[in-house]
């Protein structure tokens, strides 16, 4: 009889490697529950009161509805100007091109502490009062690089002709960029926009250099765990969580349809 | 054009002392030519012959270095793309993937405002028989279709000039002969001008009034198909549509109303009227299916060629003719076309054969023969090697 070493040792170790991912996110959710007194470390018991009453405790609302903040008002200063340099990159030769594209490639490749810590000296030396301004900044800052990344990759798969078929058929510069540039780069911006939040919303070291005592989730986080994380941070970290994974089974289950769609139309 | 109105009817087409320079090579060197209104015209070449760069010129969508571009006696050359009365069906058909087939017909219309614009485009994809696909997107239908959808966005706006980009050359044989066909009805039925550029030449041949061969920026010859064909001023000309047997030789003798030219010893005849020079070494030629084969010599008689005796290097048979590749010695290789009358090959490979042909059949080049390609190739390497070297400068630039 041949040993199949395959047949169990595959699936057992993808088993390892799966409960090795998913054991931080199970612990969080589950200390969701905790009716925790001062320290959310050792289970005392089941309730929901964590969940119903998500506010109590003491700045997690306020610090997650300010990670929203930046990240919307980041994420759209980054997208638009992101947008903007990508279609000026791909489709138009100037002095100074490559050296932008090269230089757009940096803030991806330097490592966040110094990104912070060059930041945050920037603003004092300008005399820049860090704050929300200071912190929302910052994020456009890094957003920027990958936002135009991305748009970029989706201009370049455009196909030229479809921008002159709109000229030719009496379209002005604004209607073709409006009514077929942009709609035919949309997926890609919001792609780029989809990213640029995510990646805002839980950046930590670049905010901690400059956020001059305004909390964001990710900071409150750290701050908290520091003298006991408070449950709420876990219902509110688990329900993120969970949003993520509602938003990506529903894209996928409506592209799929489409897709089911289009094959029977066709 | 003035905005919610349609030209009344197709207008003629000018272009003036057009000259195309790109960085690295030139386009189109001194361009004239006039199209007159209502006309199928097809401007004929190689890739990279400047025909792609004309129609570009004249849509709009690239700039002259200098010469003028009037539509309808009008002077459009600096009018901007979007102001002219011209569209175009491009290669690629650019249907815009992301709206349907009625929304991409009725784009033109409702740009300029037209009245009834979705009525209009539904009448436009009638003509096309498409108006029951006009809810479905354009990655949805099959690719005569699509083309059918980009002739209607461009058709529906009655253009005084309609221009097409080598639209059918992404279809396969059968649905291109099909498509060929309507556009020939379209064009009657809406009496547009028609500018067609291919490297196709049946297609130009089949559906064009006027065909113009371009090279190297160029026109070599201009003419109705039939006139290109039979009687085809140079050597590119020749070759380029259909094919030719060319021969080099001084001309002896000019008596009456033909010149002799010695081919390698050989007395060819051809009429002086379809010769382009009556002196000195000139190249003349005969075209493939003029050609009769002969496995005996045959007999000498006034108003006939002969060449021969050859030997027959190749027979390949394809259907309604055969093709007999014969060596003649000190002239070389003889194209000949024979007419499938019976079964297999009437000549064997190998065997010792002759050819000759009617006098009036013959025609006589105006190039110098030194300059004289015996075939030549779809694209020439000069034109490559250019096009190489802008490419290459391009990313150097860009690096």
């Amino acid at each position: 009889m041949r040993f199949s070493l395959g047949k169990w040792l595959l699936p057992l170790y993808s088993a390892l490697a799966l409960i090795f991912l998913l054991t931080p996110i199970v612990y969080t959710f589950v200390f969701s529950f905790n009716d925790s007194v001062k320290s959310n470390i050792v289970w005392v018991g089941f309730t929901l009161d964590n969940w119903t009453n998500v506010c109590d405790a003491q700045g997690v609302c306020a610090a997650f509805g300010t990670s929203i903040l930046v990240g919307v008002v980041a994420t759209l200063i980054a997208t638009v100007l992101g947008t903007l340099l990508a279609i000026a990159l791909a489709r138009y030769r100037f002095r100074g091109r490559s050296v932008i594209s090269l230089l757009l490639f940096l803030p991806m490749a330097t490592p966040e502490v110094v990104l912070g810590a060059g930041l945050a000296a920037q603003f004092l030396t300008a005399g820049v009062p860090k704050g929300l301004g200071t912190i929302i900044i910052a994020h456009a800052l890094f957003c920027l690089s990958f936002v135009v990344v991305t748009v970029k990759a989706r201009v370049a798969s455009l196909d030229p002709a479809l921008e002159e078929a709109g000229r030719d058929l009496y379209g002005s510069a604004f209607q073709v960029f409006t009514r077929i540039t942009l709609p035919l780069l949309m997926p890609g911006i919001i792609a780029a926009a989809l990213l640029s939040f995510a990646l805002s919303f839980d950046d930590f070291i670049i905010t901690r250099f400059n956020n001059g005592g305004v909390e964001t989730f990710p900071v409150f986080v750290y701050t908290a765990a520091a003298r006991g994380m408070p449950p709420e941070a876990n219902v509110i970290a688990s329900a993120v969580f969970i949003l993520a994974l509602v938003i990506v089974v529903v894209a996928q289950t409506t592209s799929a349809a489409r897709r089911k769609r289009l094959a029977r139309a066709q | 054009m003035a905005a919610g109105a349609f030209a009344e009817a197709g207008a003629d087409l000018e272009l003036v002392g057009l000259h195309k320079r790109f960085p690295g090579f030139t386009a189109i060197e001194d361009l004239d030519l006039t199209i007159p209104a209502g006309s199928f015209f097809a401007l004929l070449g190689p890739s990279g012959c400047g025909k792609t760069t004309t129609l570009r010129l004249v849509a709009g969508l690239e700039q002259p270095t200098s010469g003028r571009i009037l539509i309808g006696g009008k002077d459009v050359t600096s009018v901007k793309s979007f102001k002219r009365p011209v569209n175009t069906v491009f290669q690629s058909y650019a249907l815009f993937p992301h709206m349907t087939v009625l929304e991409n017909v009725s784009f033109g219309l409702k740009r300029r405002g037209i009245a009834d614009a979705t009525g209009k485009a539904h009448e436009a994809l009638r003509l096309v028989e498409l108006d029951h696909l006009s809810a479905r997107k354009p990655q949805q239908l099959s690719g005569g279709q699509q083309q059918r959808v980009a002739l209607a966005r461009a058709v529906v706006n009655r253009p005084a000039l309609l221009l097409l980009d080598e639209p059918l050359g992404a279809l396969d044989l059968k649905l291109r002969r099909q498509m060929q066909l309507e556009l020939k009805a379209i064009q009657n039925e809406v009496g547009l001008t028609f500018l067609h550029v291919t490297h196709d030449q049946e297609e130009a041949m089949t559906m064009a009034d006027t065909v113009a061969v371009m090279n190297k920026g160029q026109i070599e010859q201009m003419g109705a198909p039939e006139e290109l064909y039979e009687l085809p001023k140079t050597a590119f000309v020749a070759n380029f549509l259909g094919q030719s047997n060319l021969f080099t030789g001084d001309v002896t003798n000019s008596k009456g109303d033909s010149i002799v030219v010695d081919i390698a010893g050989v007395k060819i005849e051809v009429p002086k009227d379809r010769a382009q020079r009556h002196t000195g070494e000139i190249t003349i030629g005969v075209r493939p299916e003029k050609l009769m084969l002969h496995t005996e010599a045959p007999k000498k008689a006034p108003g006939v060629n002969i060449l021969g005796p050859g030997r027959v290097t190749d027979v390949s048979f394809s259907g309604v003719s055969t093709q007999y590749q014969i060596a003649v010695p000190g002239i070389g290789l003889i194209t000949v076309f024979a007419q499938n009358m019976v079964f297999g090959p009437v000549v064997n490979l190998g065997a010792e054969a002759w050819v000759s042909w009617t006098v009036d059949h013959g025609f006589g080049l105006l190039d110098e023969p030194e300059h004289t390609p015996k075939f030549s190739a779809d694209t020439d390497t000069a034109t490559i090697a250019l096009q190489t070297r802008h490419e290459l400068l391009a990313e150097i630039e860009e690096a």
